[in-house]
């Protein structure tokens, strides 16, 4: 059911949308998500984004934030590609697509798989500015609210 | 009697900057069995080491690829990963 991959090449997002629905006709929706480099942060020009990951553990993390995903809601087909290296600005990230016969499930699944996907997949990511400083972004709490939305969701009905 | 497995300790982003290593194979005593215990001895390897775990908050395990907290149990050929927080997405 699942596509999941860590590569440093760029992904089609159009033809990753078209291959969840190629040759059936129960999927009745597709939510996706596409992050992309920024080109400033906070008003400071970048270079670069320079992702590092955890080869051995990348995929299992990955795996597994999908199959939650699979228990929680009615999926027909998730893809979850995430790029590594030296992404420029304007440049893909990531891609995580959920398709349901519904866009509720499908939706709220493309959300979680984000949201998760920041907070419990092993990647880190690292700033190169364009003045030659450069920095490893820290974790933000915002992201760490939103993953634990859905734990909370977890227990007892869905996230606000 | 053959010598236990070694650890193998592996160090990502700044962790490994500091450490100035992105793995290292390890045999720290018995009484070291959990990783709260293994950055403990770690910790006291170098100066390079002191620094990458100087702010233990900060720094967060795996254990075998599974995330794991300061109570986990190491075993002898254990793989053993510090990082910071995830920042990926």
């Amino acid at each position: 059911m699942a596509r999941i991959r860590v590569q440093t090449e760029d992904f089609d997002a159009g033809a990753e949308l078209a291959a969840l629905a190629a040759g059936r006709t129960d999927v009745g929706g597709i939510g996706c998500f596409v992050g992309t480099v920024r080109g400033d942060v906070g008003g400071r020009a970048l270079a670069a984004l320079v992702l590092e990951h955890y080869p051995a553990m990348t995929e299992r993390a990955l795996g597994q934030i999908v199959a939650e995903a699979g228990r929680r809601w009615a999926l027909l087909g998730c893809t979850v590609i995430h790029r590594v290296g030296r992404l420029e600005p304007g440049a893909n990230i990531v891609l995580v697509a959920a398709a349901s016969a519904h866009r509720a499930d499908a939706l709220e699944a493309t959300a979680f798989l984000i949201d998760w996907l920041k907070t419990k997949a092993p990647f880190w990511k690292r700033e190169e500015f364009a003045d030659g400083a450069a920095a490893w972004v820290a974790a933000r709490e915002t992201d760490a609210a939103a993953a634990d939305r859905w734990t909370e969701a977890a227990a007892g009905g869905r996230p606000g | 009697m053959s010598e236990s497995a070694p650890l193998h300790v592996l160090y990502f982003a700044w962790l490994r900057e500091r450490t100035g290593m992105a793995e290292e194979r390890v045999r720290p005593p018995p009484g070291v069995a959990s990783v709260a215990a293994l950055i403990d001895w770690l910790a006291a390897r170098g100066p390079g080491h002191a620094a990458a775990f100087a702010h233990r908050a900060t720094v967060r395990c795996a254990v075998n690829q599974e995330f794991a907290d300061p109570a986990t149990a190491v075993h002898p050929g254990d793989e053993v990963a510090f990082f910071p927080p995830v920042t990926g997405g």
